[in-house]
């Protein structure tokens, strides 16, 4: 059973966002993390590189797979995280607190494009 | 029974001063070390294993009884073809009239070896319905790049330059999109339906002016026949791309089906599945790609042509090709096996391949799929996908049933590919098993589904009987060490 958090934002490709203001924290479900396995690098964009929504921005490898890592929203890159440079395995320990990339979001009305908690759950079939 | 001592590492084995051979004296005059620049001088000795003859071959003969190869056990490894390589192969291109000639020799006399390159080029055009082959690439992705090139070549002579992308679908062997990004293009994918062929409602859209091929492999990666193939291709067609033909999948084809009647304008062929040429371990391989009539020019130089006014071969360049892929004309050993593969089975035999190929992969899959999820029903061709055991409360996974069939003697089918379901474990059999060889297998993976039901620990844990236990992947994926150097500073 994957942990899902009520209040976030959900894609169909495993994404999450979690908005905070206008911005948005970007990383892999606990599902999506489960299913890949372990982690072993994350390809992030850069600071100041725009993001689309449902278009690629970067990827995650793990012993099984490499997979992309679809925006859910479109913005501007203001952060990502650089734990996950040294430490890619935090996805796997925590996926929802250890978010991938953070971004400012151009169009708050994508959001609706999106599942909720319950939708997503329903979506993975638990 | 591997001996413990000549298993270690050879560089373990080293003893200061030790010395396999004795050197003769050395009668020619002395140079001093000092005359030679200092850049050019390294500082210390270099780290070499110091070891009798004895101890060499003793290590290396215990280190390949660790190996596992189709002339061992079977090998059903899914989308990669292990099938038998014919002794007779290796006889013909080990002949004293092959090994010993230069690739810089005067075309007059290699004529026997252009014979051979000319006539497979010819034998592989009639059996894929293409027009002409080149046997220049070294690899079934270089044949892919190569293939692509020829794409690029014919939009750009036709002063398009616009066509920048490649459609490529969402089953595709991961090749594919990386051929496409090497070459310059950017990849657009398309769905694959639920019974696992190409979406052609959600590629219509997808097709415009921008657009300069579409990559496929039929029967795809989950080894059903693409049937919306004909419309496909005259979609593609209408929007002005080429088709491209990935033949790793090509064995159930054989002599059945012909990728340039389906409508295919550029393909690569994969001697080392289809053609029966050695591989797994490093090949070396040899992805001959061939065009459709009109493409021909592009193809790389230099090419073996035949000079009918004088009854013979000739190695010729053209201008208007992409260029050169490779020094010289490809893998000729390689090249040499594959003709003796088709002239050994000759065109009655080869039609055989397919249809057995496919019998022995249907009958592996129908006994099977009640213990292991069969995710798409129905008749497949050379190989199919379980999306692994049908009881998935036990939490056994893909993995741990590819590691416990090693305990077994098995090779482990490939897993976790396709992409499309999550615990695939893909199987080809290829056509040269017996049925007692497949009984023995769907017998021993039964055993496995068994097994993960009442003692699951037991494969959670596999593999228990081979010379190393499980690997750990995540480790060796951030953390590798893959010099001696690397292990011996690890080891301090």
């Amino acid at each position: 059973m994957s942990k899902i958090v009520e209040g976030l934002y959900y894609s169909e490709s495993h994404e999450y966002v979690k908005v905070e203001g206008n911005v948005g924290f970007i990383g892999i479900t606990d599902y999506a993390q489960h299913e890949l396995g372990n982690v072993v690098y994350v390809d992030m964009p850069e600071v100041d590189d725009e993001v689309s929504q449902g278009e690629e921005f970067g990827a995650v490898e793990s012993v099984k797979a490499a997979s992309d890592l679809m925006s859910p929203v479109s913005g501007t890159v203001v952060e990502v995280n650089e734990a996950l440079e040294d430490e890619p395995g935090l996805v796997n320990k925590d996926a929802f607190e250890n978010w991938i990339i953070k971004v400012e979001i151009s169009d708050a009305s994508e959001l609706d494009n999106l599942m909720n908690a319950e939708a997503y759950k329903a979506f993975i079939g638990e | 029974m591997n001996n413990v001592y000549y298993g270690k590492l050879i560089f373990e084995l080293s003893k200061e001063g030790r010395c396999g051979y004795s050197l003769p004296t050395n009668e020619l005059e002395q140079y001093s070390l000092n005359d030679m620049p200092a850049n050019l001088m390294r500082g210390e000795a270099p780290a070499m294993p110091e070891v009798d003859e004895l101890t060499v071959v003793r290590h290396y003969t215990n280190m390949s009884n660790n190996n596992f190869g189709v002339d061992t056990g079977f090998y059903p490894l899914g989308s990669c073809t292990m099938k038998y390589n014919p002794k007779i192969n290796e006889e013909m291109c080990n002949h004293y009239a092959f090994t010993g000639l230069h690739p810089l020799q005067n075309e007059n006399t290699v004529q026997g070896a252009l014979e051979v390159y000319y006539n497979l080029q010819s034998s592989l055009a009639e059996i894929s319905g293409l027009s002409e082959f080149t046997l220049n690439p070294f690899a079934g992705a270089h044949g892919e790049l190569t293939g692509l090139m020829v794409m690029k070549s014919y939009h750009l002579d036709r002063n398009d330059s616009k066509r920048t992308k490649v459609i490529i679908p969402d089953s595709a062997h991961g090749t594919n999109p990386a051929s496409a990004a090497v070459c310059g293009f950017d990849v657009v994918v398309v769905k694959s339906r639920p019974d696992g062929t190409v979406d052609v409602e959600d590629l219509r859209p997808l097709l415009d002016d921008t657009i300069a091929g579409m990559m496929m492999t039929n029967p795809n990666t989950l080894g059903i026949f693409e049937h919306n193939i004909a419309e496909i291709a005259k979609l593609v067609h209408e929007a002005g791309g080429l088709m491209y033909y990935d033949g790793a999948n090509l064995n159930p084809m054989l002599g059945k089906c012909r990728p340039g009647d389906l409508g295919f304008d550029i393909m690569h062929i994969n001697l080392h599945k289809t053609f029966s040429t050695p591989h797994g371990g490093g090949g070396p391989g040899s992805g001959p790609v061939g065009v459709r009539a009109g493409l021909e020019k592009f193809l790389p130089n230099p090419r073996v042509v035949a000079d009918e006014e004088n009854m013979s071969f000739k190695i010729e360049c053209n201008d208007e090709s992409l260029g050169s892929v490779s020094g010289f004309l490809g893998n000729f050993g390689v090249i040499m096996r594959a003709y003796a593969y088709i002239l050994t089975l000759g065109k009655e035999n080869l039609r055989m391949v397919g249809p057995l190929a496919t019998l022995n992969a249907n009958y592996i899959k129908e006994c099977l799929k009640d213990c292991y999820e069969l995710p798409i029903e129905g008749v497949c061709k050379h190989e199919f996908v379980f999306d692994g055991l049908k009881d998935k409360s036990t939490e056994v996974t893909t993995l741990d049933v590819a590691k416990r069939l090693l305990d077994y003697g098995f090779h482990a089918p490939t897993i976790y590919f396709p992409l499309l379901f999550h615990q695939a474990l893909m199987i080809e059999p290829t056509e040269n098993e017996s049925k007692e060889t497949l009984d023995g297998f769907i017998e021993v993976m039964r055993t496995i589904a068994k097994e993960a039901k009442e003692t699951p620990e037991l494969v959670k844990t596999a593999p228990h009987n081979t010379p190393v236990r499980r690997l750990d992947d995540t480790l060796a994926a951030l953390h590798p060490v893959v010099t001696y150097a690397e292990l011996s500073a690890e080891q301090q």
